[in-house]
């Protein structure tokens, strides 16, 4: 063991053991400590990174709390109204098809406002990317209820808990879009442990790489915190996610054809 | 050589987006403009230019695809009626926030609601003032002929263009139905080039290329709002776009656009019969609206009919013009009834000779 190891030694290049992919931008991140947006942007430029084909890649940031990523992302992007990332998607996909071009879109976004265009653009196969963060909260507005709120789960619009008779069940759209004969992979991942974060990431280069062969639409869900919405601590929050969202949303490959 | 053809309205926006080169449709079917995507899908656009065609699940989508296609800075158009765009606004607004170019077609039919599928001219206030949310305007064109339906889509995404902005063509179910004969302009060839702002892939070159309406600090919202006010200003300078039917000798005047205003030019002709000396101005851009043109006309003749299908909107900003100097009046049909020159007439020597 070296006894007078210094601070050159250690951040010596051959001593790396992580770098920032250099697709992100020197904006400091926005999002709560502890929140999952932050890895997963990370996983997806990572990706774009390794491919080499950030240079053809377009974005499409929606409405909620990753409404700014492309203040980090160092990609040419595109904001979308809420919920209508996928149309905006199909827009630039149709007139550049050679072009990769991904969604990142929260579950308010994806499974409520914006169910409608998710539905189609996965029915018509778009050849695109879709991440989706399912939080089961809406982040961005102050914690309310989104269409994947467990049942009894409580936010500021269901403070008593989720009244499934009143409110309606949680929307699994994931098991949904992948009825469909559009999207050719469709899986749910987590980003909370570095396995699953090394899982997610090979996730979701399979879901561009398709992009390349077009197969049409890759939809990676990644199931996520939120501990401001949900009002516990980070480490609170990922405990509480194993225990309670993955038995409702388990993780693994849907759909791979 | 020219190119002569009896065209339907709907069909003349449809032929001339594919000879502009325009690089995509997107849309949804509504009556009495479905025409439109339907002729486009027969002619097979994506052989004959590789312009893409695309039937969106709605109006909301349709217009969110033309987002994405003008953010890559590609010509990109839809068509709709009235309860259409409607569902279209919000896009609209985020279209005129992200200063990206467009052209939308309104062949507007009776409200409010579903309203009926015949003529009108009661989106006015929705085109001309805003529609959706914000401070902003689109460019607004009416025809009033098929072959302005031609011209104007040309003319429209040319403008769309400069100001980086969306325009729309107001026109009715009459126009979009009926068929004349339309002088067809050359094939012009798709851009192989799209423009410094647009959404192309980011090359190690340039910094980013970014298509967004969010400011979040107000301080810099405001300063781009004024960057929008400023650009509208420089569109109310320059754009203005009217006709001026026998107003040389006028003492008396119908306002019309669109169908209203060829309407109007029989009814000129049944007064004039009568030696009532009527002239007929026909805004042609209603966004900008030609206050200038009308205000002058106002120092000569004695009061002014205002004919509108709806139950009277243009006539506020014909108001405006003439600062209260004369009579203005306004005579409409609407709810999809449209008047006939003999009542448009008898309405002026009540209302605007007789009272
Ligand atoms: C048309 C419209 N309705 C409502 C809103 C307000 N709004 C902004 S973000 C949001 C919810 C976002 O939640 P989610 O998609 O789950 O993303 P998260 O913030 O949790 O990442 C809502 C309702 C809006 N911006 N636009
Ligand atoms: S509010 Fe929730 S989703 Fe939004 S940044 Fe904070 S922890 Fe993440």
């Amino acid at each position: 063991m070296e006894e007078n190891i210094t601070l050159e030694d250690i951040i010596r290049p051959e001593n790396l053991v992580f770098q920032k992919t250099k697709l992100f931008t020197e904006k400091p991140l926005s999002y709560c400590p502890g929140c999952g947006h932050g890895v997963i942007h990370r996983l997806v430029l990572e990706v774009l990174e390794e491919m080499g084909i950030s240079e053809q890649t377009i974005g499409v940031a929606p409405v909620g709390c990753s409404v700014l990523a492309y203040e980090f992302m160092d990609i040419d992007m595109q904001q979308a109204a809420h919920g209508r990332a996928p149309a905006v998607a199909t827009g630039i996909k149709r007139v550049f098809p050679e072009k990769f071009v991904f969604t990142y879109q929260g579950d308010g976004d994806l499974a409520a406002i914006g169910t409608a265009e998710t539905i189609h653009a996965c029915n018509r196969g778009e050849n695109i990317t879709i991440i989706f963060v399912n939080n089961g909260i809406y982040g961005m507005t102050g914690g309310q209820m989104a269409p994947t709120t467990l049942p009894g789960m409580r936010a500021s619009t269901c403070p008593y808990g989720r009244d499934v008779k009143s409110m309606g069940h949680p929307l699994k759209i994931t098991e949904l879009i992948a009825q469909l004969p559009g999207t050719s992979f469709v899986t749910r991942q987590a980003v909370h442990t570095p396995g699953n974060v090394r899982k997610a990431k090979k996730a979701i280069l399979k879901a561009f790489q398709n992009q390349k062969e077009k197969k049409g639409l890759s939809f990676v869900e990644v199931v996520s915190n939120c501990n401001s919405g949900w009002k516990v601590s980070p480490v609170q929050a990922n405990k509480w996610m194993v225990e309670n969202m993955f038995p409702f949303y388990p993780l693994g490959d849907i759909k791979d054809v | 050589m020219k190119e002569l053809r009896l065209m339907k309205g709907n069909e003349a926006i449809a032929e001339a987006a594919i000879r502009c080169g325009a690089d995509a449709y997107f849309g949804y079917p509504i009556t009495p403009q479905s025409e439109v995507m339907e002729y486009l899908m027969a002619e097979r656009p994506e052989q004959r230019t590789g312009m893409v065609v695309l039937q969106a699940e709605s109006e909301v989508a349709s217009i969110n695809m033309i987002y994405g296609a003008a953010g890559c800075g590609k010509k990109a158009m839809t068509s709709s009626s009235s309860p259409g765009i409607s569902l279209m606004q919000e896009g609209l607004s985020y279209i005129a926030g992200a200063e990206l170019p467009c052209l939308v077609v309104n062949v507007v039919r009776g409200g409010p609601g579903l309203g009926t599928i015949q003529p009108s001219q009661a989106d006015y206030f929705q085109a001309t003032k805003g529609g959706g949310h914000g401070d902003y305007h689109l460019i607004v064109l009416a025809p009033a002929s098929v072959q302005e339906m031609c011209d104007f889509v040309k003319d429209g995404f040319d403008l769309a263009f400069q100001y980086r902005n969306p325009v729309m063509i107001l026109t009715d179910g009459a126009i979009g139905q009926m068929m004349e004969k339309v002088e067809l302009f050359e094939q012009i060839p798709r851009s192989e080039t799209q423009p410094e702002w647009a959404c192309v892939g980011k090359p190690a070159t340039r910094g980013r290329s970014i298509i967004t309406s969010l400011e979040l600090d107000p301080n810099r919202q405001e300063q781009f709002n004024l960057k929008l006010q400023k650009k509208y200003r420089e569109i109310e300078a320059k754009e203005v776009r009217y006709e001026k039917i026998q107003c040389d000798d006028a003492e008396y005047l119908f306002v019309a656009y669109g169908t209203s205003s060829r309407i109007c030019q029989k009814s000129v002709q049944l007064a004039r019969e009568k030696g009532i000396k009527v002239g007929l101005f026909r805004p042609i851009s209603l966004y900008p609206f030609p206050y200038e043109a009308i205000e002058s006309l106002s120092k000569q003749v004695k009061g002014i009919l205002s004919v509108e299908m709806s139950a009277g909107q243009m006539i506020e900003d014909i108001r405006l013009a003439v600062h209260d100097r004369i009579k203005v009046q306004h005579y409409g049909r609407f709810g999809g009834m449209m008047p006939v020159p003999s009542e448009i007439l008898q309405q002026l020597e009540t209302q605007i000779i007789g009272g």
